[in-house]
């Protein structure tokens, strides 16, 4: 792989925002740092959950709401550094294999709140090749819009557990900060979901 | 409750009558009929995980869509969880914790001890309440009442097992 990063064509907030739009019920777990970020500028909403900590733990909680909601679409969005860390959370993720979960990886090669230094995958590791091992049955890396266009609807619909590595230029962007309150984040989102907090 | 030999099913019963809906585990030799009981139930999903923090993680994201868990670990996976308190900590997430305790009791393997010496402090210090029980008599009631004030009050509580009531011959060279 010799393109940098800071040259990739997909704008992670375009992405996501292109995603949300069609969210319908969807259930939104935003990744700590940009992930979490890019959901909230894409519209706050009391289904989203975004991380403010919790690193390596997005798909692991996601995995747990797609298990308790089977009948809502569940989707984990997060960046490399953080799926790096739990990547063992895929191999859990596969082998329960809810098909209400999508997870997308916004993978633009870099720990984006310390400093943009490179993580894992700008030297080749392959997010979507070890969800494939793991055996997610949809394991699909998307560089360009032609390809994204073809994607969308598998992330908001296809039959799950379904991974998306979503590879988006890095890039400084302006800071949109959901609640920062954990208390308050999962008051609205069982309140949202379940009607009791 | 039961007789001492009959602890993993005191705790099964308390999972049944506490609506626990997924139960995420590491394996332990001391935990494995509970395991297989939890398996072998069609209301409870059974979740295998490769680290003890997955299962923090995961069965947060359980609470949040309406449902009851419990976490089994033995204590070595204590210190793998220890981040990963902090979101059960900062948003008031209920967490159960049942962990079965090593390197206290007849322990033949001394890389078990650092963990099992200190697990009940790296806990409470992480913000959860600790209930040792060496007493097998005394596990359901324990577990009873810790998942009251888990999932009523939005609290992390862990009950330590000790390897006393587990008892050392099951732990021969074989297992680990």
């Amino acid at each position: 792989m010799t393109e940098k990063s800071e040259d990739f064509a997909l704008r992670r907030r375009a992405i996501v925002k292109a995603i949300l739009a069609e969210r319908g019920g969807m259930l939104v777990i935003g990744g700590l740092g940009s992930a979490a970020w890019d959901i909230t500028d894409a519209g706050d909403s009391p289904l989203n959950f975004p991380l403010w900590g919790a690193m390596g733990g997005t798909v692991a909680i996601a995995l747990g709401l797609a298990v308790a909601q089977p009948g809502r679409r569940v989707l984990a969005l997060s960046g490399d550094g953080d799926l790096l860390m739990g990547v063992g959370s895929l191999a859990t993720a596969a082998v329960q294999a809810p098909r209400n979960l999508a997870i997308v990886a916004l993978d633009n090669e870099r720990y984006g709140e310390t400093g943009m230094q490179e993580t894992a995958t700008a030297s080749g590791v392959d997010l979507t090749g070890i969800a494939r091992a793991c055996g997610f049955p949809l394991a699909a890396t998307i560089r360009d819009e032609a390809q994204f266009a073809a994607a969308l609807p598998q992330i908001l619909d296809a039959p799950g557990p379904c991974f998306f590595t979503i590879k988006v230029r890095a890039e400084k962007l302006p800071l949109v900060l959901p609640p920062k309150d954990g208390t308050e984040l999962k008051q609205r989102f069982r309140r949202a979901l379940l009607g009791t907090a | 409750m039961g007789q001492a030999s009959a602890w993993p099913d005191d705790i099964f019963r308390v999972f049944r009558q506490a609506d626990i809906r997924q139960v995420a585990y590491v394996p332990d030799a001391g935990h494995t009929r509970l395991i297989n009981l939890c398996r072998d139930d069609n209301a409870i999903r059974a979740i295998g995980l490769t680290t003890e923090e997955e299962g923090v993680a995961l069965l947060a994201g359980a609470w949040l869509g309406g449902q009851r868990g419990a976490l089994l670990m033995q204590s070595s996976g204590v210190g793998n969880c220890i981040n990963m308190l902090s979101l059960i900590t900062q948003c008031r997430f209920p967490l159960l914790s049942l962990v079965t305790m090593r390197g206290q009791w007849g322990e033949f393997n001394p890389w078990q001890v650092p963990m099992g010496q200190n697990s009940g402090e790296q806990l409470r210090l992480a913000g959860t309440l600790v209930y040792p029980v060496d007493e097998a008599s005394r596990i359901g009631e324990t577990v009873e009442q810790a998942a009251r004030l888990a999932f009523e009050g939005g609290i992390s509580v862990a009950v330590l097992i000790a390897q006393r009531v587990i008892g050392s011959k099951t732990f021969g060279k074989s297992e680990q």
